[in-house]
């Protein structure tokens, strides 16, 4: 059935008239994706592409709806679609927003859930010492037999076990440690949010329980000493984790949009900024851990002075208060 | 099962549909992709190796401790970090989701951000339990949208790549512009051009040639009889190109 003029179809009449512009729309759909940097004009011709090859596909529709050319339209536009929708790339304004304003403001938004955590580590690490202290035999619970064996010798593991690495690797080693554990706290939240309970009273439970033990073999202040430059800010970062794993849980329990993937969704989007500076913060504790901590040559008040400086500087950061946010111009005349 | 799509509006009002890809195209991706890095991991592993046997490596015991370090910290890093580095640079894509014919899209249609990725591949904590991302492929097997947590919680989808439409409509506008056939006309070539290897030979042969018969003004329906499958598909080719042989 070749087509006549006479004899053709809306359909036919409307394809052989517009198909010479497909060709170079389909070259703009081709070419938009792969151009890193678009320039206006680029942009703007891509605009323009994508406007005519949805006219052209509601046409397509309306003629021939189930044509092999109105899904090659279809995907065409989708194509494109996909290519004007995407997020820009990360550039230095785009990071200093997310340091100055982002950040701060999902710490803010889960200051409150933070706190509670922050008293649940409290309470679960009193009920360790209380436990550990009332039935030491439960310390093989909480501690490895080697660990145990030292601290009866009189020896803290921590010590023992820092000399044999070097710092950098230890460090490296620490801070994987860390960001495995509050990327757990963070995930398991979504359990509503008993997994980040879990992890915090886990958590509390074992520093309250080695307390106890150090302290019946004589030996608390020197894990004290050992923790006092990096611990305040390590558990802080557990804390603020845990308090963002609770928010997406709470999101799931207490939706405040249309649905709970969408909650669940937007909480999401709001507090990954909040696990980048976890992730930041714990770097540097993990340095810390690694090169200061383990040093027995360094004295309490040093070790407080770090401890108590870095941890400020993270409560600075989080506050919004470290880096001031440029003027607004005056745009009243 | 019907074919679940994602309603996509666009910024005219004229609403597009994306096919959505299902566990067993996510499976696929997933294991082109893990077979990947494990190889690119074992090959930091072998390069180390082997450094470590050169003389002047092998004479000093500390630089050949570090050279080791140095290629298992690479190789983990490489294994661990392979999605999500490639997905944020590839826009969304990797080599085994390009093999699948997939691609990650957000809920309206769009490339997702590097949040909206990062935090996907964060959730294969999750997604990964207990063993063999039971978690994730269950929830991808429930959800109406065929999304693990991750992509829930993320706001991501994976969707058909139909990059190689717009191929297609080139070739489409390019065929329509050299022939004198009708678009239902090229649409049956097509189709059955599609279809060809699925068919069985006494079939698509008989289909070509009543195609041809009616299409295409120099087929001789007598000498048609002696041709093979193989010159019939050359033939229906031939006239999609808007060559008409006489």
């Amino acid at each position: 059935m070749p087509a006549s003029p006479d004899t053709e179809s809306p359909a036919a009449v409307w394809i052989r008239t517009q198909a010479p512009r497909w060709e170079a729309l389909a070259a703009e759909a081709a070419a938009a994706p792969r151009r890193p940097h678009a320039t206006v004009d680029e942009a703007l011709h891509t605009l323009r592409t994508y406007r005519v090859l949805t006219q052209h596909l509601a046409s397509a529709r309306e003629l021939m709806p189930a044509g092999l050319l109105t899904a090659a339209l279809q995907n065409t536009c989708a194509t494109l679609h996909a290519a004007i929708n995407r997020a820009p790339r990360l550039t230095g304004s785009r990071w200093l927003r997310l340091i100055r304003d982002e950040i701060p403001a999902a710490a803010a938004s889960v200051r409150t859930l933070a706190l509670w955590l922050a008293a649940l580590l409290v309470a679960s690490a009193l009920a360790g010492w209380w436990l550990i202290d009332t039935y030491p035999a439960l310390v093989t619970l909480i501690a490895s037999p080697r660990m145990i064996d030292g601290v009866e010798r009189g020896h803290l593991w921590t010590y023992q076990v820092l000399n044999l690495a070097p710092p950098a690797l230890l460090s490296a080693r620490i801070f994987s440690n860390n960001v495995m554990v509050i990327l757990g706290a963070f995930c398991s939240g979504i359990l509503f949010g008993l997994g980040a309970f879990y992890m915090i009273a886990y958590n509390g439970l074992m520093l309250g329980g080695l307390l106890a033990f150090t302290h019946q073999h004589g030996l608390e202040l020197g894990l004290v000493k050992f923790t006092l430059a990096h611990g305040p800010v390590e558990l802080s970062v557990m804390c603020l984790a845990a308090a963002a794993g609770t928010a997406l849980g709470e999101a799931v329990i207490r939706p405040v949009h249309s649905t709970r993937t969408e909650s669940l969704r937007r909480r999401a989007a709001q507090l990954g900024p909040l696990l980048l500076a976890c992730a930041l913060l714990l770097l540097g504790s993990g340095l810390i851990e690694g090169f200061l901590s383990p040093r027995a040559a360094v004295s309490i008040p040093v070790r407080l002075a770090v401890g108590l400086g870095y941890w400020t500087l993270m409560l600075l950061w989080l506050g919004g208060r470290l880096i001031p946010k440029a003027k607004a111009k005056e745009t009243t005349r | 099962m019907a074919e679940e799509e994602l309603t996509v509006s666009s910024l005219t009002g004229v609403d597009m549909r994306v096919r959505i890809a299902g566990p067993g195209t996510r499976s696929y991706a997933f294991l082109t992709d893990w077979l990947i890095r494990l190889l690119l991991a074992l090959a930091w592993l072998l390069a180390g190796s082997l450094l470590r046997l050169l003389p002047r490596i092998a004479a000093d015991a500390p630089l050949a401790h570090t050279v080791m370090v140095a290629a298992v910290v690479l190789a983990l890093a490489t294994y661990f970090l392979y999605q999500p580095v490639l997905e944020v640079a590839m826009r969304g894509r990797t080599p085994g989701l390009r093999k699948a014919g997939a691609r990650i899209a957000t809920f309206e249609g769009a490339t997702p951000g590097t949040g909206a990725l990062l935090i996907r591949n964060l959730f294969r904590l999750i997604d990964a339990l207990p063993v063999f991302y039971v978690v994730g492929l269950t929830c991808c097997m429930l959800t109406k949208q065929r999304v693990r947590l991750g992509d829930m919680v993320a706001g991501t989808v994976l969707v058909l790549d139909e990059a190689d439409s717009v191929k297609s409509l080139s070739r489409l506008s390019a065929q329509m512009q050299r022939t004198a056939l009708s678009a239902e006309a090229l649409q049956l070539i097509h189709d059955l051009l599609d279809r060809w290897r699925s068919l069985e030979e006494a079939r698509r042969v008989r289909l070509a040639r009543e195609l041809l018969c009616k299409l295409d003004p120099g087929f001789d329906p007598r000498r048609g009889e002696a041709l093979s499958s193989r010159a019939l598909q050359g033939r229906l080719e031939a006239l999609l190109a808007g060559e008409s042989r006489h």
